[in-house]
């Protein structure tokens, strides 16, 4: 007969040294892993303006927030404390034409933030920063009005998202530096 | 008193261990994908500000970084304020626009995330949003830690 000679020994290949060898793989990505989260403030850049003028904005519609150098936060040339600035915008964008002096709709209310060459970064950022606290309790007021759920908590790209970013858009427009 | 005799279990003592490097493999899998080898050396000092309303960059393949901040010389002495990005020191500022706008080329979705040492003047982050409305990378992120 053909047949063949079989070794005794059994056919399957050692796995008990299977773990060992994940574990240290295992070990030597979880040294290496830096599960860093990339957080920040979001912000889109106004492109390079054509010839074309842009087109007018109201007076009242526009709040002006300038940061000087010394890090003194200006607000239609008033000074104002860094920590004012939310409540002052809250009232601003959500004024609805009740106030003169203020924006019409959030809808065409407008920040402008200028800033000089000499200004600390960080006073920036935490002025940024009120700007966008600002906003964020706004939708969140609006979402808990509407859906009874906060803003944070609704799906991204829903149309209850979409519905309050319509209601509170954020227009921030960062001023053209001046030259010298 | 028999009645009081403990029960012995008649099972074996020993917890079968033959599903362990699968639970390790998915861990092994997990950290795997989640890692991030660090790609860039950095050149320049930076420490973040504080924020409180920062919002996640969820794609990270859409990011492109560009660090601000004091340069590095050796020991702990720093230089003045110098962009990096990617591994190189960036001499012009006006180069930064023809290399992001390489850059977009390739992600047209790009955001660039600025990670800017806390205590530098805006001067230098002017200039660079300028080069980066030039090059048309509009979508930028201010790096920030979070706020405690």
């Amino acid at each position: 007969m053909l047949n063949k000679k079989r070794g005794r020994e059994s056919a399957e290949i050692n796995g008990s040294s299977l773990a060992d060898i994940a574990f240290l793989l295992l070990i030597f990505f979880l040294v290496v892993t830096t599960i860093d989260v990339d957080t920040g403030i979001g912000l889109v850049l106004p492109p390079i303006p054509d010839d074309v003028e842009p087109p007018p904005v109201r007076e009242r519609n526009l709040m002006n927030i300038l940061v000087n150098a010394q890090g003194m936060v200006l607000i239609n040339e008033q000074p104002a404390a860094v920590a004012s600035v939310r409540e002052r915008l809250k009232e601003f964008i959500d004024n609805n034409g009740a106030d003169p002096n203020m924006s019409e709709s959030p809808n065409d209310a407008i920040v402008s933030i200028k800033t000089d060459r000499r200004t600390p970064y960080n006073i920036y950022i935490d002025m940024l920063d009120e700007v966008m606290g600002a906003y964020a309790e706004l939708r969140y007021s609006a979402s808990m009005d509407r859906f009874g759920v906060p803003y944070s908590s609704l799906e991204d790209n829903s149309v209850e998202q979409d519905e309050i970013q319509e209601m509170y858009p954020k227009k921030i427009s960062i001023a053209e530096p001046d030259e010298g | 008193m028999s009645k009081f005799k403990k029960k012995q279990a008649n099972t074996s003592q020993s917890v079968p261990t033959s599903a362990m490097p699968d639970v390790v493999f998915m861990l092994l899998i997990f950290f795997m994908v989640t890692t991030v080898l660090r790609e860039v050396e950095l050149q320049v000092q930076i420490d973040y500000a504080d924020a409180e309303n920062i919002e996640k960059i969820e794609q990270k393949r859409l990011v492109s970084y560009i660090y601000i901040g004091p340069e590095r010389l050796g020991g702990n002495r720093v230089g003045e304020t110098k962009v990096q990005i990617d591994d190189a020191l960036v001499a012009d500022v006006n180069a930064i626009r023809n290399i992001m706008y390489d850059k977009l080329v390739e992600q047209p979705r790009l955001i660039v995330s600025l990670r800017v040492d806390e205590d530098s003047e805006f001067g230098i982050i002017t200039d660079v949003q300028q080069e980066l409305r030039h090059a048309g990378t509009l979508r930028i992120n201010y790096s920030t830690r979070r706020e405690i």
